[in-house]
């Protein structure tokens, strides 16, 4: 068979297959990201926080996140939450291994990691919003909520997004390592492929070329989105 | 939890650490000399060649490292010309595999930090130099390299954190490192909070030794960017020639 029916979309192509499965690696990647981007607001409002053990509490999950391999998170999540369901189950009067589904394994392991990435993003981008923004704010009456709303939050996003495009990248690429799980995303099913066909270089090229294409095509989405966020700094 | 456990546990796993190091500086010493060789195509003053490092640099940072690995450790076994060359006892070995995706990922990652390191060198520095008669190579020694050096270190320090984070991904390839002892140790006993939480202590440690020493090397770097200490005020009074 050439290399170009092989990825075709016939019977007897992975065409269909490989694009699929790309589609569960931007489930994992999107989801990771959600996860990540809810435990890293939260993370770095810890961080800013006035109280010591708030964020002690805080410094100690962005260096313990990221200074461990996303690989090991993976692992401890997938077989240490299994370990824990398979012990609900049998205390419900369920019996043998009850697995935590890979899907949500993976995009829980790899939100944690991106969590502790969008932590220091965030937290940064709010050290960098002017004090006189937040002054002036005060000076006319907004409550804290409203600030926040109106003020804070518009200006963190605008200068957290060229951090976040980066975080987002980690995630895009460190959802190939849920893989070792078992769930057929892009790259497992690149090695099932390449399994069945003896074609391992083939498979692998292909796949490193849909993370290509997902790689730029969030890099061009995430210029257009900065120059938006901008559009108050530039001139007219 | 089971404190007689997890001690047991952990000395299992530093039997896996001698590897985890031996592929991390062999890996971020390759990729060093590839990362400066990019850097060096990418200034440009061959044509061509900057746009060829430009082209490896958004391949290797575009895909997942375990791609890479699988790319180059089954992926080229495919080719009877591969098995029949002299590079096939390298690349049959599963160690120089690793080593070889790391290094060609780190490559990629690390020229990008030289690039910029030697980019914001300022240009009245080597403008200075060139004024003093200093031929081409004295001034990339005295000028260029030592303030690039230190403009590069914070970055290049949570770069080689990645590194030692990535070598983990060896285990996949059955090298016996820390990582491959944690899994094994995993599938034998089922506990597996226990096991990975021993093993990240374990990556938790190394990458912390490694944030101070690279922040140490900093300090040391940076003489003149710091105060003068107070304990000889004497040195501070020339300068105030206003009041003197």
């Amino acid at each position: 068979m050439t290399d170009l029916a092989l990825f075709g979309f016939g019977p007897a192509g992975w065409g269909a297959a490989l694009l699929r499965a790309t589609l569960v690696t931007l489930g994992v990647a999107v989801s990771a990201f959600a996860i990540g981007a809810v435990l890293g607001a939260v993370v770095a409002a810890t961080k800013l926080s006035g109280s010591r053990a708030l964020r002690a509490a805080g410094d100690a999950y962005t260096t313990v996140l990221r200074g461990v391999p996303d690989l090991l998170v993976i692992y401890l999540v997938y077989f240490g939450g299994s370990a824990i369901v398979t012990r609900l189950g049998q205390a419900m009067g369920a019996e043998g291994f009850l697995g935590l589904p890979s899907f949500l394994a993976g995009a829980l392991a790899c939100g944690l990691v991106s969590g502790a990435y969008q932590a220091e993003v965030f937290r940064g981008a709010a050290l960098a919003v002017p004090r006189g923004q937040v002054e002036a704010a005060r000076a006319l009456g907004m409550d804290g909520g409203l600030r926040f709303r109106r003020i804070l939050a518009p200006q963190i996003v605008a200068i957290a997004l060229p951090g976040l495009g980066n975080v987002w990248q980690l995630a895009l690429k460190e959802s190939a390592l849920v893989s070792v799980t078992g769930l057929v995303e892009l790259l497992r099913q690149s090695q099932i492929g390449a399994g069945s066909t003896h074609q391992p270089f083939a498979f692998y090229v292909a796949a490193g070329a849909l993370y290509l294409v997902l790689t730029t095509g969030s890099t061009l989405l995430f210029g257009r989105a900065e120059w938006r966020m901008s559009r108050s700094l530039r001139r007219l | 939890m089971d404190f007689g456990f997890m001690a047991q546990t952990t000395v299992a796993l530093l039997s896996g650490l001698p590897l985890t190091l031996e592929l991390f500086v062999t890996s971020v010493l390759a990729g060093g000399v590839l990362a400066a060789l990019l850097a060096w195509m990418r200034a440009g003053r061959v044509p061509g060649l900057s746009a060829l490092a430009a082209a490896y640099v958004f391949v290797f940072r575009g895909t997942p490292l375990l791609v890479q690995l699988f790319l180059i450790y089954y992926g080229l076994s495919q080719f009877p010309e591969v098995r029949h060359s002299v590079a096939w006892p390298v690349l049959r070995d599963p160690f120089w595999c690793a080593v070889l995706a790391l290094a060609l990922n780190t490559g990629a990652y690390t020229s990008e930090i030289f690039r910029g390191a030697l980019a914001a060198v300022p240009t009245g520095q080597v403008e200075a130099a060139r004024a003093c008669g200093m031929p081409r190579l004295t001034l990339l020694r005295r000028v260029v390299l030592p303030i690039a050096l230190r403009q590069a270190l914070p970055s290049y320090a949570t770069e080689i954190i990645l590194m030692t984070k990535a070598t983990a991904l060896a285990s996949i390839v059955t090298l016996k490192e820390t990582m491959f002892v944690a899994a094994k140790l995993n599938s034998e006993t089922y506990r597996a909070i226990e096991v990975f939480l021993c093993a990240g202590a374990i990556y938790l440690v190394l990458n912390i030794a490694i944030a101070r020493a690279v922040a140490l090397l900093e300090w040391r770097l940076s003489p003149h960017l710091r105060r003068a200490p107070d304990a000889l005020p004497g040195l501070d009074t020339p300068l105030e020639l206003g009041t003197a």
